[in-house]
């Protein structure tokens, strides 16, 4: 009885390690991030253009880029994504074209970010000649966020009931009727949930935009899907390596507006989840 | 000639049969669900299938509307004809609009009380709003459900009680106008008053369809069933009107079910 009691408290002891271990990290970034980035923050910082070699002044370009770059990242990857997962989870037969699409997308997912950033170079930017661009630059994320996609959209569309779809062919409906009435919009939370979740690993990552868009420096703002853009984990790179003296005010709080982001990217997924899962009655 | 058929027409559409089956199978991979099958469905007739689980009554009704397709384990032989055409040879939508299913457990769409009941209509080209409104008032009376509903047609279906929302998945079905309705076990998950309001709608729609019902309460096919069928095993035991099938059964197994010997 007494070495029950005693098993117990270890095991509890050690569960609860465990996840403060997990949660350690994430707070210990965010203080060091806080403590070193905020006292960089103003107005100045955030909507203003680079000065003195990027030592100063404010980091506007970069954070339009970044935007530019997930949207155009959305653009590509959400219909793509979309309608490949309605693909195999309502219509494909299981048969070996499947199986092998489905070993496809799990690769994909397994590849890693720098191989995606010498793809899209030999390809969007050289071969197809965009160049270094928004477009190549998007093209390259979408391709890597869309096995993310697919996932979450496949796994949306399965967790609709099959006895909503029985219905809907028992009244007469077709295959397309059924994903368009049915399944679709009880699918739509998860999807944007993941797409979202999706696209916010994406405007973090610096490997496939280091050769397809990221610019070192621009003075303006990109004017067209052609142009380079400065982008926010490249601009990070560039000011912790390439420029001597830059004060860790400037570092830290571009690291933060990075990290900002992202975070209201996340949050508004957890949001649209919340909000679903309350109107939801089956 | 023509004079003869007007004439006869009546007792021709008491007798035709709607649906006629024969020499059915229906596997799923290697096990056989339904053996050498042949039956005809009478117009207007409720028909009712008893028979113990697992004696492929489910299995026989998914398929006279092509519902079984949908499982890509189960193959199927044999001839089907509506009205004397080859069900396998129509196409599949106009079929299962023409021949409606109520399924053992409610399921309404996640939708409206309204939008369920159009949702068919809408789906075979329906748009006019008036004409909707009718097709769906109409629906719900017949499946005497509309007076507990007519208030609160916009609240989520899910929102009613299990035997309402039944009665609605009835309505549901009738708003496509079929001419045949199956009933897979409606009433299982049903209280006794809900399951007589299910039995009592029934009844009043033999003047304009053709009904089927599988059963698991041999009571049920007794009050409502205008002949009942027996099946054992995938096999049709006995087929009879119901009072002959029930009073005086010809088969020693149909016999021992009913009395519940076994099942």
């Amino acid at each position: 009885m007494r070495e029950t009691k005693q098993t117990e408290k270890i095991a509890f002891a050690l569960l609860l390690l465990a996840t403060i271990l997990i949660i350690a990290p994430v707070v210990l970034i965010m203080i060091l991030v806080l403590v070193r980035g905020l006292p960089g923050m103003s107005l100045e910082f955030i909507f203003g253009l680079p000065r003195d070699g990027m030592r100063g002044g404010g980091i506007f370009p970069a954070i339009v880029g970044t935007i530019y770059l997930t949207l155009g990242t959305a653009a590509f990857a959400i219909p793509l994504g979309i309608l490949a997962a309605i693909y195999l989870n309502e219509y494909a037969a299981r048969n070996w074209l499947t199986r092998g699409i489905e070993l496809a997308i799990i690769n994909l997912a397994g590849v890693p970010s720098i191989v995606y950033g010498l793809f899209g170079l030999s390809l969007f930017v050289a071969f197809l000649g965009f160049g270094a661009s928004l477009l190549a630059g998007s093209l390259t994320l979408a391709i890597m966020t869309l096995p993310v996609i697919i996932t979450a959209t496949r796994e949306a569309l399965s967790s609709v009931p099959r006895s909503f779809r029985e219905v809907s062919y028992s009244l007469g409906a077709s295959r397309w009727q059924t994903v368009r009435f049915v399944v679709l919009p009880n699918a739509i939370p998860g999807i944007l949930t993941g797409a979202i979740l999706g696209l916010s690993r994406a405007a973090g990552e610096t490997a496939p935009i280091l050769f397809t868009v990221a610019a070192f420096y621009l003075p303006n703002l990109p004017q067209s899907v052609y142009d380079q853009a400065m982008v926010l984990p490249y601009h990070i790179y560039v000011l912790s390596t390439q420029v001597p003296n830059v004060s860790v005010r400037v570092q830290y709080g571009t690291v933060l507006v990075l990290i900002v982001m992202v975070f209201i990217m996340n949050l508004l997924a957890s949001w649209l989840r919340a909000r679903f899962r309350k109107r939801k009655v089956w | 000639m023509v004079m003869k058929e007007n004439l006869n027409s009546k007792s021709e559409i008491l007798n035709k049969p709607k649906i006629q089956i024969s020499q059915l199978d229906i596997w799923y991979d290697e096990c056989q669900a339904i053996k050498n099958l042949s039956l005809d469905i009478v117009s207007h007739e409720i028909l009712g299938i008893i028979g113990p689980s697992n004696s492929g009554k489910t299995s026989f009704i998914k398929t006279l509307n092509r519902l079984n397709e949908l499982n890509p384990h189960a193959r199927i032989q044999g001839q089907i004809e509506l009205d004397g055409q080859d069900i396998f040879s129509l196409n599949v939508q106009l079929l299962r609009k023409r021949v409606g299913v109520v399924f053992a457990l409610p399921l309404p769409l996640p939708l409206s009380i309204y939008d369920n009941v159009a949702y068919g209509p809408r789906l075979h080209g329906l748009k006019n709003k008036a004409r909707l409104d009718k097709v769906v008032e109409e629906s719900l009376k017949a499946a005497a459900i509309w007076d507990e509903v007519k208030d609160r047609l916009k609240t989520n279906a899910f929102k009613l009680s299990g035997g309402q929302q039944q009665r609605l998945c009835i309505a549901r079905t009738l708003a496509v106008e079929p001419e045949v309705i199956l009933y897979d076990e409606p009433c299982s998950g049903l209280d006794p008053i809900s399951t007589a309001k299910v039995e009592e709608a029934m009844r009043t729609l033999k003047q304009n369809y053709t009904q089927i019902l599988v059963t698991n309460n041999v009571k049920q096919a007794a009050r409502v069933a205008d002949r009942t069928a027996f099946f054992l095993m995938g096999e049709l035991i006995e087929i009879d009107k119901t009072e002959k099938l029930f009073t005086s059964p010809t088969d020693k197994r149909t016999e021992d079910y009913i009395t519940g010997r076994f099942g």
